[in-house]
C-alpha cells in the first residue's frame, strides 16, 4: 500500500483516529509520518507513543527496533504467531499489542468489544465503557470550543475513575 | 439413540439444525497447544468441578475422558458433531462434558480450553444461545476466564476473539443447488460477513446439498446483533429455496416426483450403498418429505439415518469393525430397514 499523503513511498505506519465512535485508519510512510509530527487525537496512547512524546524523538523509530516480541508467560514470539496464526496465551495479546490491530480490523471490521461481560467484573467494565464514552464527548467539546461543558465532563470522568478503583 | 435429530424444529423443511459455540479460556493458563500436561489436567479438573456439582440441576451432565475412549467411540462423537475431528485425534489431556439429551456439550482442551456448544433441530439459534449462556454462567461461578475490556473473551485464534461465538445453521438447499443459484448465495453471503460451506464436502461441493452458514465476525458486534444478522440472511435463503422448490415442481411435476420416487426406490431396495450415493439420494427423499410428496416418512427418521450411516456409527450398530466394502452392504441394509419401518 502506498502512503496516503505523498502517494509515492510505501506506507508502513498506521494512524488510528477515533471520531464520533468511528475509527479512521490512515496509512503513511516514515517520512510523511515524521512531517505530520503529531498523534491522532483520541487514539489510546501506547507506551511507544508516550515515551516518544516525552523525549521528542520520532516515536515510530522505537517500533521498528523491536522486531520480534516474545511473550514471557508462554514463550510465543510474534514471528511464531505470524507463522501459525495461533496465539499462545492471554498475555500474548498484551505483548503484541497494536501489532495485532490491522489483522483484527481485517477480520472483524470493528475492533471494540461490545458483547457479553462476565458477571464478576460486570460493574467494573461497565464503568470503563462509560468513561471511554465520556472521553469521546470531552474531545468533541474541546474541538467545538465548549469549554464549560468540557470541564463538567472532565469532573465526571474523574469521579468515575475513583469509583472504578474502589 | 438420543440427540437433537429426534425432534422436529421450526423451519425444518429447510433447516436441519442450529448450533451455537462459545470459546472460553481460563485466565493465567496458556492455551492448549502451549500448555504443559499439568495445566491440561488442571483445566479438565476445573471444568468438571464447575459443571458436575453434586445434587445440582446440572447432574444431568456426564464427563467423558477422551483419552480412555476407544477410537470408534470417539469417531461416533465426531459423527454426531459432539466433538471435532481435531479433538478426537488429540494425544493430549482432553475431555467432553455432555448433557443426557446430547444437545449440550463442552469440549475440553480443543483449540481453546472450553468450547461450549448447543445443537437444536431446525432454526433455533436464539434458544441455543440462551442455553450456552447459562452454561457459560455456571462455569463463571468457579472459573475466571481470560477477558479483556477492549477485546472481550481472548481466544487462541484471533478469528474467534470477542464474543468467542460461532453461530451456525445447517441448511438443506437442493433447489438452489439444482438451479445453480447457490453460487449467487455464496457470493452474497461472503459480502455480508457470513460464511457458507458444504457440510461434508470441501468448499462448495456439498454432499447431500447440505450447507452450513455461520458468522465470520466475532468482535465489535453484540451476540444479539450477530444472531439477528445470521437469522435475517438465513430467512432470505430459506425463502429463496422454498420459492425455487415450488417453481421446479410446477414446471414439470412428473419429472420432479419421478426423481424423488426413484431415489426412494433405490434407497429402499439397494444391496450396496456408498455414503456418497446415500447422501445424494437421501437429499431427494428429504425434499419429497418436505414438500408433502412423500407422506409416510418422518423427517426425524431421515435425520437419524444421516447420522447412523456414517462409518463409526455403522460399526457400532452392527457391533463389530467393518471393512469399507462391507460397510456399503451394511449401510444399504440399515437404510432399507429404517425406511420400510421393519425393526432396528
Ligand atoms: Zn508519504
Ligand atoms: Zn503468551
Amino acid at each position: 500500500m502506498l502512503c496516503q499523503k505523498c502517494h509515492k513511498r510505501v506506507a508502513n505506519i498506521q494512524f488510528t483516529q477515533v471520531i464520533n465512535n468511528n475509527k479512521i485508519v490512515i496509512y503513511l510512510c516514515d517520512q510523511c509520518a515524521k512531517d505530520e509530527g503529531k498523534f491522532s487525537i483520541g487514539s489510546p496512547l501506547s507506551i511507544n507513543d508516550f515515551f516518544s512524546g516525552i523525549m521528542g524523538v520520532p516515536y515510530m523509530a522505537s517500533v521498528h527496533q523491536q522486531s520480534d516480541l516474545v511473550c514471557n508467560t508462554c514463550n510465543t514470539s510474534y514471528e511464531e504467531f505470524k507463522k501459525t496464526g495461533k496465539i499462545g496465551c492471554a498475555d500474548c495479546y498484551k505483548v503484541y499489542g497494536e501489532k495485532l490491530l490491522p489483522l483484527l480490523k481485517r477480520l472483524h471490521g470493528n475492533v471494540q468489544y461490545n458483547g457479553k461481560i462476565p458477571e464478576k467484573i460486570y460493574s467494573q467494565v461497565k464503568v470503563s465503557r462509560e468513561i471511554s464514552k465520556l472521553k469521546e464527548q470531552l474531545e468533541l467539546c474541546i474541538k467545538n470550543e465548549q469549554y464549560e461543558k468540557a470541564a463538567t465532563i472532565r469532573d465526571q470522568i474523574k469521579n468515575m475513575e475513583i469509583k472504578k478503583h474502589d | 439413540m438420543k440427540g437433537w435429530y429426534l425432534e422436529k424444529g421450526p423451519e425444518s423443511d429447510v433447516v436441519i439444525s442450529s448450533r451455537i459455540r462459545l470459546a472460553r479460556n481460563f485466565k493465567d493458563v496458556p492455551f492448549p497447544f502451549k500448555m504443559k500436561r499439568e495445566d491440561g489436567k488442571k483445566i479438565l479438573m476445573g471444568a468438571k468441578k464447575a459443571i458436575l456439582k453434586e445434587g445440582k440441576e446440572n447432574s444431568d451432565f456426564e464427563f467423558i475422558d477422551l483419552q480412555q475412549l476407544n477410537p470408534i467411540k470417539k469417531q461416533i462423537l465426531v459423527e454426531k458433531h459432539l466433538i471435532s475431528p481435531n479433538l478426537a485425534e488429540s494425544q493430549f489431556e482432553s475431555g467432553l462434558i455432555v448433557s443426557s439429551d446430547e444437545k449440550v456439550s463442552v469440549m475440553i482442551n480443543e483449540e481453546d480450553h472450553l468450547r461450549i456448544q448447543c445443537i437444536f433441530p431446525g432454526m433455533q439459534l436464539n434458544s441455543a444461545l440462551e442455553i450456552c449462556s447459562n452454561i457459560d454462567g455456571v462455569f463463571e461461578e468457579s472459573i475466571d476466564f481470560a477477558f479483556d475490556e477492549n477485546y472481550g473473551y481472548l481466544t487462541c485464534c484471533p478469528t474467534n476473539i470477542g464474543t468467542g461465538m460461532r453461530a451456525s445453521a445447517m441448511l438443506h438447499l437442493p433447489a438452489l443447488t439444482m438451479t445453480g443459484y447457490i453460487k449467487n448465495i455464496l457470493e452474497a453471503c461472503g459480502k455480508l460477513g457470513i460464511t457458507v460451506r458444504g457440510l461434508y464436502g470441501e468448499n462448495t461441493e456439498a454432499l447431500g446439498n447440505m450447507f452450513q452458514i455461520s458468522n465470520q465476525v466475532t468482535l465489535g458486534q453484540t451476540e444479539e446483533e450477530i444472531l439477528t444478522n445470521i437469522n435475517n440472511i438465513a430467512k432470505q435463503v430459506i425463502d429463496q429455496e422454498r420459492i425455487l422448490r415450488n417453481e421446479l415442481h410446477k414446471q414439470n411435476p412428473f419429472r420432479f416426483e419421478d426423481r424423488i420416487y426413484r431415489s426412494l426406490g433405490l434407497l429402499s431396495n439397494s444391496r450396496i450403498m456408498s455414503s456418497e450415493e446415500s447422501f445424494r439420494l437421501l437429499s431427494d427423499v428429504r425434499l419429497g418429505v418436505d414438500m408433502g410428496i412423500i407422506s409416510n416418512i418422518d423427517i426425524k427418521n431421515l435425520n437419524e439415518i444421516l447420522i447412523s450411516i456414517q462409518p463409526a456409527s455403522l460399526q457400532e450398530t452392527f457391533g463389530r469393525p467393518l471393512e469399507p466394502d462391507e460397510r456399503d452392504i451394511k449401510r444399504a441394509e440399515l437404510i432399507r430397514n429404517r425406511l420400510t419401518g421393519s425393526n432396528s
